[in-house]
């Protein structure tokens, strides 16, 4: 099964999120590396999304949508940085 | 403190649901369309973003894809450029049937990553980074958003356009790409995997690391670079760029699937 990147998942967060969440970082749990959510691999099917780490492969979280509601699993994300305004280059 | 351009600063506006109306829909190769919204709530947006499609069946089934935008900036015109994926749920619908005059459901605009913007006057030229863009096919939308967006700006940054493309007649917005590169604005190179135009010097193949490596934007040049296409063309490219010693973080990808 093929992968997309964290940048896809931008309309499924904007649902329910104020701030564009794939430019938040998310520190993994399986490796400690630190990256912008749109760097993720995820992988997609019916029954929802696997965000996984680019470096180590590890599940960061999983995302599910139903009627009228949505499951975020974040088994392997360990702390997450939020821009909160603009800042310099990365 | 200096503020460089960043291309991942937050977007201005938040995402929402909109509902344009096709105001033009045209072949734009034998197997993609170019499709124009008149959306008057549209905030406007950044070159690179992208947007989600919903669909909705007369049952209530409802599928939902996302695609780049074309177009950037204030207006509330937006362009899409949709290549079929023959047993997609959403694009065959998008190419074949959308007529001129529907509605259809948007949501965007989308991703603040994957974006880039013309450096203003205040910004400081030290700053400002050389820009690679690296197109995979129909991956070519947000790279061509940039492109349009330097040009429109009269902006001075290098910007160059590696494009792979299976044949000539494959090739996006051709002419648009020709003027650009003819005015200077970008430097255009085509490789064509399939077949190419009579006398071309280059057999078709694939981009390979070598030929990366003598199209790209040097890495000493610390250029952004941004690639987009079938996921199998990104990582490969992508690949390429490290060990060219490009920064990870100066790389963009966006990958996309047969959906």
């Amino acid at each position: 099964m093929t992968h997309l990147d964290g940048n896809m998942l931008a309309g499924t967060f904007a649902d329910v999120f104020t701030f564009d969440v794939t430019t938040a970082s998310a520190r993994c749990a399986g490796c400690g590396a630190v990256a912008q959510l749109a760097t993720a691999m995820v992988y997609v099917s019916d029954a929802g999304s696997v965000v996984r780490c680019a470096g180590c492969d590890a599940v960061l979280a999983t995302v599910v949508q139903g009627e009228g509601r949505m499951w975020f699993g974040l088994r392997g994300i360990t702390a997450v940085e939020v821009r909160t305004h603009p800042v310099g280059d990365v | 403190m200096i503020v460089r351009r960043a291309a991942t600063r937050p977007a201005l506006v938040r995402a929402a649901w909109h509902t344009g109306t096709v105001t033009t829909a045209a072949s734009e190769t034998a197997s993609a369309r170019r499709i124009v919204l008149d959306v008057p709530t549209w905030p406007g947006n950044d070159a690179g973003q992208h947007l989600d499609v919903r669909l909705t069946a007369p049952d209530g089934y409802q599928a939902t894809r996302s695609y780049s935008l074309a177009s950037s900036g204030p207006g509330t015109s937006v362009e899409l450029v949709v290549a079929e994926v023959p047993d997609g749920e959403v694009s065959p619908f998008l190419v074949h049937d959308l007529r001129v005059g529907d509605d259809v459901e948007i949501h965007g605009p989308l991703g603040a990553f994957f974006v880039w913007r013309p450096p203003s006057d205040s910004d400081d030229r030290a700053g400002v980074r050389a820009v690679q863009l690296v197109a995979g096919g129909s991956g070519v939308v947000p790279l061509l958003a940039i492109a349009r967006s330097h040009v429109a700006a009269g902006d001075t940054t290098p910007m160059g356009l590696l494009y792979s493309v299976r044949t000539p007649s494959d090739v996006f917005f051709p002419d648009e790409l020709a003027a650009a590169a003819a005015s200077g604005a970008i430097s255009l190179d085509l490789v064509y995997t399939r077949s190419t135009p009579p006398g071309w010097a280059e057999p078709p193949g694939r981009l390979t690391h070598t030929g990366v490596e003598a199209r790209v934007v040097p890495a000493a040049w610390d250029p952004l670079v941004f690639v987009c296409g079938p996921t199998g063309f990104v990582e490969a490219v992508a690949q390429s760029l490290v060990d060219l010693g490009h920064r990870p973080s100066s790389i963009r990808t966006e990958r996309f699937g047969g959906t």
